[in-house]
């Protein structure tokens, strides 16, 4: 028996070296679903859905550029078209990995632009279920990502990861995502709070192919604690349309060119 | 009535000068608005117990066409007090946007600074009075009759801002307020508004990750001074807006966990630079402090210390008549403001809350707002005021309010 193990070694040793690590599998899951093209371009309609039924639609052009390779900075615009309190409001993030984001918000009512901050990045993005977090990445060195196993989610084979907070200050316990092997974006997320229970379930409802890129247009995010659900749909989307870096600036936060917000 | 007609003839000019054939996109809104604010300490001067009691309909009507754009939002009011204009344009322009610069001509609001209720370098007309009455926020700023030309080239961003004719900011009502009077017994008072206009230049742009702005002004006071036509033995005040210029910078960004806020300006007041006419303003500077936090999901935190400096303070004791308030050089105030958000943003808790340390004045605004739909929001508040009987705040002590808002947009 003790002959055999250098044999068994030596036959395992290509395997580990062709598999991915959790890192490298959520590195290349942010870039397939938060960085693909130079630049990207949706009309985002999100339903806010209690429990009761009760629903509230969010609508908003959402404009992205990246600055250069997937995992860099990026600068989103935001521009709402409903609900009437917050029509033709503008949102402006400038993103940055490693450090907090910088935030605008043009309010029309006043017509004024003010810089908000930005630190907690778990707040509600738009009172929706998602948070600033879930629509804009959560920076993947503060994770430990490790492959659990793997397994079908519908039809496409996934990694499944669990990523630990790597401090203890997160709101949350643990998330486990299913990754899709093929096209590396995530098919199904589920967050545990730090009783152990499972919390959030988001996912991914319909995936098509746009210019190339494999888009989740169809996303939901549950609270499986107080049963509010949000259903985001992605229409109009499109990438690589040539956004200039100044559109992303107070002059159309003020005033957003109407080319890219139909 | 005489601000629209010059207006609409600009509408009617540069939609002319439109290209005909570009496909145009026209959108109309609005709102319906019932408005009641109560007294809850004393009636008003001219006993009623309302400080505001009103239904109101807002029409907004938006155009684009290429390059073109035109909007036009107007109010129409029942206001239960009778002593409102019954209707009123609240904004009215044309926009021409090109590559690198833009215009807006006609009726706008215009905001500069970065104060939260507290204005630096925020020059154009705002309805005080729309603040102490429970009116929503959008009310606190009146649009301005001008021309704005922004040019933005690589290094900066340029806001050139002309108006021909003068629009005041709109002071608490003597009949609905209780306003601190130094000559209570003179009847017989007169205002006379300036013939001439004002330009005000405003310059950005990014500086290692702050928002570095100037701002140049020129023109008139918002607010009045008041002139006797005899100090012994007065019969007649009159009221007028001295000539004032403004110089002033501010910086924002990004400090520690939050954001942070830092404006200045100079008020040159330019009709009494020594100092010696006490019914005019000395020059001022003006500094501002503003921290914004966020300690947790849906919590926002704001801190602001401002403070007022005044200049030739001894020409300035020394004009003062006997009797009149007092105010002290160097005049700072704290503000906090304190705003939740709950149930997925459709209820919100707020309060804004100013001390002066100067004159030991006070505003409190708490406020909680609920949509019950995206269309149908509602919103209760009350404004509590305390200070010197002259004080800015402290006048009003009388006037404290609660109110409701109830919106339904369409």
């Amino acid at each position: 028996m003790k002959r055999r193990w250098p044999w068994m070694l030596v036959g395992l040793l290509p395997l580990q070296a062709l598999a991915l690590s959790g890192e490298e599998v959520m590195k290349k899951s942010q870039a397939a679903f938060l960085y693909p093209g130079k630049d990207f371009k949706a009309r985002v309609v999100m339903k806010l859905i209690s429990k009761d039924g009760q629903q509230r639609v969010r609508e908003l052009t959402l404009l992205r550029k990246n600055a250069g390779e997937p995992g860099g900075d990026q600068k989103y615009f935001m521009y709402f078209f409903q609900p009437a309190d917050v029509k033709d409001m503008a949102f402006m993030i400038h993103k940055y990995p490693a450090k907090d984001d910088d935030r605008w918000l043009f309010i029309p009512a006043i017509n004024m632009v003010k810089r908000i901050a930005a630190q907690d990045k778990r707040s509600s993005f738009v009172g929706s279920d998602f948070t600033y977090e879930d629509v804009s990445g959560r920076d993947l060195e503060d994770d430990n990502h490790l492959i659990e196993r793997e397994e079908k989610v519908g039809n496409r084979d996934c990694y499944v990861l669990k990523s630990t907070p790597k401090a203890g200050d997160a709101d949350f316990a643990h998330k486990v995502t299913w990754v899709d092997k093929g096209s590396f974006l995530p098919l199904r997320e589920e967050q545990y709070d730090k009783k152990g229970v499972r919390y959030k379930l988001f996912t991914a409802d319909e995936v098509a192919d746009i210019k190339g890129f494999p888009t989740v247009i169809k996303r939901t995010m549950k609270n499986l604690q107080t049963g509010h659900r949000t259903e985001v749909a992605y229409l109009k989307t499109d990438y690589d349309l040539g956004l200039e870096d100044n559109l992303f600036s107070e002059r159309f936060l003020r005033q957003p060119p109407r080319k890219w917000i139909d | 009535m005489r601000f629209i007609r010059p207006i609409a003839a600009c509408l009617f000019g540069l939609v002319a000068m439109a290209p005909t054939g570009a496909p145009a996109e026209l959108t109309l809104s609005g709102f319906l608005q019932q408005n009641t604010a109560f007294n809850t300490v004393a009636a008003n001067p001219d006993g009623r117990r309302h400080k505001w009691l009103e239904e109101r309909a807002q029409l907004k009507l938006d155009a684009t066409g290429g390059a073109w754009r035109a909007l036009v939002k107007g109010d129409i009011a029942y206001d239960h007090l009778g002593r409102q204009d019954e209707t009123e344009l609240r904004e009215g322009y044309v926009d021409y946007a090109a590559g690198n610069w833009e215009l807006r001509v006609g009726r706008q609001v215009i905001t500069w600074g970065l104060g939260d209720l507290v204005f630096v370098n925020d020059v154009f007309p705002k309805d005080h009075q729309a603040l102490f009455a429970g009116r929503p926020l959008e009310y606190l700023k009146r649009g301005v009759d001008a021309l704005k030309f922004g040019a933005y080239p690589e290094f900066a961003s340029f806001e050139l801002v002309v108006a021909p004719g003068f629009r005041e900011s709109r002071i608490p009502d003597a009949g609905r307020f209780w306003l601190y009077d130094p000559m209570p017994a003179v009847a017989n008072r007169e205002t006379v508004k300036p013939g001439q206009g004002d330009v005000g230049l405003r310059v950005y742009r990014d500086i290692a990750g702050y928002d570095a702005t100037l701002y140049l002004y020129s023109g008139v006071q918002r607010t009045p001074s008041m002139r006797p036509d005899s100090m012994a033995a007065p019969t007649k005040i009159t009221y007028f807006y001295p000539r004032l210029s403004v110089y002033g910078a501010s910086l924002s960004g990004r400090a520690g966990e939050g954001v942070l806020s830092l404006e200045a300006a100079y008020y040159d007041s330019r009709q009494d630079r020594s100092g010696g006419d006490f019914s005019i303003p000395n020059s001022q500077t003006r500094l501002l402090a503003g921290y914004q936090i966020q300690p947790a999901a849906d919590l926002s935190l704001g801190f602001q210390y401002y403070v007022e400096y005044l200049y030739q303070y001894a020409a300035y004791r020394a004009a003062l008549p006997a009797g009149f308030p007092v105010e002290k050089q160097w005049n700072p105030t704290v503000t906090l403001r304190m705003t939740q958000m709950l149930m997925h943003q459709t209820l919100r808790l707020s309060v804004y809350a100013l001390h002066s340390l100067g004159n030991g004045d006070d505003f409190i605004n708490p406020e909680i707002r609920y949509s019950f739909t995206d269309r149908l929001s509602g919103a209760a508040g009350a404004n509590f005021f305390g200070g010197k009987p002259w004080g800015q705040f402290g006048q009003l002590s009388q006037d404290d309010n609660a109110y409701l808002q109830l919106r339904y947009e369409f």
